[in-house]
């Protein structure tokens, strides 16, 4: 019960519910920490942190590097949109030069799914994902998973609806399987060109395709929004951010749907006046800053699980 | 952690009785030396130190007719045997509501044996803020020559010496069920 | 030279042989059957094949030899030594080389080098366009004269109808076999492995079964306009066996050809990222490979091709979205039927031998090969059927190892493989 034994975390696809009960009740702990005077604890002092980003991004990167240092483990920022694995480099390569630096915990972002699966087999370092490709961003539900406990009191038995570009995103998946795995209903609803046609079966069961927007936010305890990229136009997903708003997007219209004590959660950044309404984005119901808190926290417990023991 | 199973126990040294006895005399000692209530702060270490600490406190209300400060740390992020001590553990509550600055701290716990609990406890009190003084109270000693940090009770309970291949264990009805301190050894 | 296979059992589909035999080659040839009870001639050596299955040399009519251009991958030498291994006497290579073979002066530095290495018989195949481009015919008579036996853009799919309309006519004047690998990547561009429950839970772009389906439903309808012999590259779609289950209900000079891999393995081979699980077409979902399998038994598909296709591991050991397309496979072909198709009762030896040898004979026009009649070609590719042996990359003759059938055990292995005459390979001695 109070073991986690894993050295990496690729996903929440291969996790248990048990598994990631014990990480959102450690990431609770790390909250308290973060109120202290003092947010930092030696619990990791001497260790290292190597964030490899492969894609650009600010939040989540940020947010690991202080997980790491309010663990008093040193961080170190790789940050690279054009990869050396570019200039030939291969994956092994990769891990091989990484794991002569001697890093505890190597987290990466990558735009091709399963290359932390890849690096964790070649590594000697725990291997966190902090989103690749299509496939999971596991830290990224979690911390919607702490938000929605934090709100609701509970999972089992809520009713979630994931709007948006399904097809493309790695949160919708990472966050389909924490859902279902602790026993929400789950709907998601988007244009049909960006909801894969068996998605449903890619857990066994707490999953439906809503034929529409409005009837996957009829009755939804938690409304989670995906963010609509603008590529995405140009592969003839859909034609128009204008369209798409008009009849994808979360307005406050459509929010009412929702049971009225509802929360709203977007994992950013928001594309505002595009998959949301600005006023939903600020309004009573969005917690979307409260995630950012909670990202932290989440990412200093799986940082702290993954280092704090060995085998 | 431990492997409850493979435990003989050779000899029970305290009953509920004695434990009791033992806390009543750690709580006179304590106000005796802090001179009552005033800015005292029990803190116990989790897990056992949190109910022992408690209890002193409720003593200390009957002899003082007030309740000192309480609270409770959890110094697992603070261990410098994390890489050690296997899969991780949950990590508890540190609970210090009251803010510990200028307060006459007591640190509570079940057994005092290396010293290395109380150097993290230490550490992170000194993080929460400046104390005006820290003092530590354990219902055992194991003996100064397990201590392997130059650390000292200031209120004890019980001396007992031990070897090192002896473990005490301290058994409190909130987590064990039952109440008593006992030797045990590890079976062959 | 006189060499006499003696005691083993002939199958040679052509002649309708399934009987124990004595096969007597004299210069290159097979001279006579002679019955077993029949004295041993003089001035013979013995080739004692007893327990063992005498069939015609296994033909292999798609490989990847890389020589011009990506000699790290591969040479023509180092897959001509993989292929006897495998018990192939003749492989027919791609013209995906670097140059393109789009002319006869590429074409006879293939046959050249195929002629050095002394083992199997090289073929190679031509481009239907120039550099497989897709936009103008390339010189199929010119390599027909210098030996091409085939053409294919095999990779790079003529995207153009009316072009491999052009393709299929004129190739026709040359009695060629067109040889496609049916893709429509205006469906299947960016995909990395078959869409479908498993490219879902990776989170890897899939490539529909649609883009084979439509191309092979294309070229079937484009063989019937033209009359033109038209080989369906690597099937491996439900869609695709059943285009070419109508052109054969319709009397058209189709065939096809599927790999081991397709017969073998589904799309779950990909979880964990495998590398060596990425090829083109990908691996298919359990509803394609039920279609293949029940394709092999109806006769639908004609013939095993390996799609042997080397790639070093530093190309492989990239990320699984940049990592290239291929596995090797002339060293585990006839494990993997053997495993598949023939313990699993799918297929009998007769028809083995058939999809290995007197098909891709045919469908390539080898005269005198794909069967051991006398006055054919002595290539010989000789079995046990019941020997058990473990399949281990490290000792591969190829010079790439990007396999996933490393450790593989199978039961069935080839013993020896005869080329003209000629010992090239056999497994207890070289």
């Amino acid at each position: 019960m109070d073991k986690f034994k894993r050295k990496d975390l690729l996903g929440i696809k291969d996790l248990s519910a048990e598994e990631i009960k014990i990480i959102l009740q450690v990431a609770e702990t790390f909250r308290e920490v973060s109120r202290r005077d003092v947010k930092k604890v030696p619990t990791l002092r001497g260790k290292t942190v190597i964030n490899l980003f492969f894609e650009p991004s600010t939040r989540t990167r940020t947010s690991f590097e202080l997980a790491a240092k309010r663990l008093s483990a040193d961080a170190v920022n790789i940050s690279t949109s054009t990869s050396s694995l570019a200039k030939g480099e291969t994956i092994l390569d990769m891990a091989k030069n990484l794991d002569a630096m001697a890093p505890h915990v190597i987290v990466v972002r990558h735009s091709s799914a399963g290359v932390p699966h890849q690096l964790a087999k070649a590594s000697r370092a725990s291997i966190v994902n902090a989103g690749d490709g299509s496939n999971e961003h596991p830290t990224q539900a979690l911390l919607d998973a702490m938000t929605i406990y934090e709100h609701k009191g509970r999972i089992e038995g809520l009713r979630v609806a994931i709007l948006g570009d399904i097809l493309h995103s790695r949160v919708a998946r990472s966050n389909v399987y924490l859902l279902t795995k602790l026993g929400a209903e789950v709907c998601v609803a988007g244009p049909n060109t960006l909801i894969p046609q068996d998605f449903q079966h890619l857990v066994e069961n707490g999953l439906t395709i809503c034929p529409s927007i409005e009837s996957a936010i009829q009755d939804a305890d938690v409304v989670m929004v995906l963010r609509i990229q603008k590529e995405r136009m140009n592969e003839a997903f859909f034609p128009t951010m204008r369209e798409y708003s008009i009849h994808y997007g979360l307005t406050k219209e459509r929010l009412k749907l929702a049971k009225p004590d509802a929360i709203v959660l977007h994992p950013g950044p928001m594309n505002r006046g595009v998959e949301i309404a600005s006023d939903v984005a600020d309004g009573s119901s969005s917690l979307i800053l409260n995630q950012v808190e909670y990202g932290l926290a989440v990412r200093m417990a799986v940082l702290y699980l993954l280092t704090g023991g060995e085998d | 952690m431990t492997d409850e199973h493979n435990l003989i126990e050779k000899v029970r040294i305290m009953d509920a009785a004695r434990i009791d006895r033992a806390l009543s005399r750690l709580a006179s000692e304590i106000v005796e030396e802090n001179q009552g209530v005033q800015d005292l702060y029990l803190v116990g270490i989790r897990r056992r130190g949190v109910p022992l600490a408690e209890r002193i406190a409720e003593k200390i209300k009957t002899l003082e007719g007030a309740l000192p400060y309480l609270g409770s740390l959890d110094i697992t992020l603070y261990r410098d045997d994390l890489s050690t001590v296997g899969a991780s553990p949950i990590v508890n509550r540190t609970e210090l509501e009251v803010d510990i600055e200028d307060k006459n701290i007591v640190l509570v716990d079940d057994v005092l044996y290396t010293g290395r609990t109380i150097r993290a406890a230490l550490d992170q009190l000194m993080d929460f803020g400046r104390p005006k003084k820290v003092r530590l109270a354990v219902l055992i000693d194991r003996g100064r020559e397990h201590r392997e940090l130059p650390i000292h009770a200031d209120f004890i309970g019980k001396t007992v010496p031990t070897k090192k291949s002896e473990i005490i264990k301290v058994m409190l009805k909130e987590f064990d069920g039952e109440e008593g301190v006992g030797i045990f050894e590890r079976a062959e | 030279m006189r060499l006499l296979i003696s005691g083993g059992h002939l199958i040679d589909p052509a002649e309708g042989e399934n009987s124990g035999k004595n096969v007597l080659i004299e210069d290159g040839k097979v001279k006579a059957w002679l019955n077993q009870h029949e004295p041993i001639p003089e001035d013979v050596e013995v080739f004692d094949a007893t327990g063992m299955i005498v069939a015609p040399g296994f033909i292999d009519l798609h490989v990847h030899l890389r020589e011009p251009g990506q000699e790290h991958k591969e040479t023509i030498a180092t897959g001509a030594a993989a292929a006897v291994a495998g018990g192939f006497t003749s492989i027919c290579c791609m013209p995906n080389t670097n140059p393109v073979n789009d002319n006869a002066a590429i074409t006879r530095f293939i046959i050249e080098q195929g002629n050095r290495a002394g083992l199997a018989n090289v073929f190679p195949i031509g481009a239907i366009t120039k550099g497989s481009e897709g936009n103008e015919l390339a010189e199929m008579g010119e390599m027909r004269s210098a030996g091409i036996v085939a053409v294919s853009d095999d990779g790079r799919p003529v995207p153009n109808a009316g072009i491999m309309r052009r393709a299929m006519e004129y190739a026709k004047d040359f009695d060629l076999t067109v040889v496609d690998h049916c893709e429509d990547k205006s469906l299947s561009a960016g995909g990395v492995m078959h869409e479908g429950k498993w490219s879902l839970r990776l989170g890897l772009k899939g490539m529909p079964a649609l883009a084979e389906d439509l191309d092979a439903f294309r070229d079937v309808l484009l063989a019937e306009l033209t009359g033109a012999k038209v080989h369906i590259a690597h099937i491996s779609t439900k869609g695709a066996i059943e285009a070419v289950r109508l052109a054969k209900q319709k009397g058209l000079k189709v065939t096809c050809e599927v790999t081991p891999h397709h017969f073998t393995l589904t799309d779950a081979a990909v979880e964990g990222y495998n590398t060596n699980a990425k090829m083109s077409p990908p691996l298919r979902s359990e509803e394609h490979l039920e279609a293949v399998l029940e394709a092999i038994k109806d006769g639908t598909i004609d013939a095993i091709a390996t799609d042997h296709a080397p790639h070093h591991p530093d190309e492989k050991n990239l990320e699984f979205d940049r990592a290239p397309f291929g596995i090797i496979g002339l060293e585990t072909a006839v494990g993997l039927a053997f495993k598949q198709l023939v313990h699993t009762g799918i297929i009998d030896l007769v028809r083995l031998v058939e999809m290995f040898s007197t098909n891709p004979a045919k469908i390539f026009n080898l005269e005198g090969r794909g069967t051991l009649r006398p006055g054919a070609i002595a290539d010989v590719t000789i079995i046990d059927p019941d020997l058990e042996w473990t399949y281990k990359v490290e000792n591969t003759r190829s010079k790439s190892k990007n396999t996933p059938f490393d450790g593989w055990t199978f039961q069935g292995a080839v013993i020896a493989t005869i080329v003209g005459g000629k010992i090239v390979y056999h497994r207890d001695r070289f």
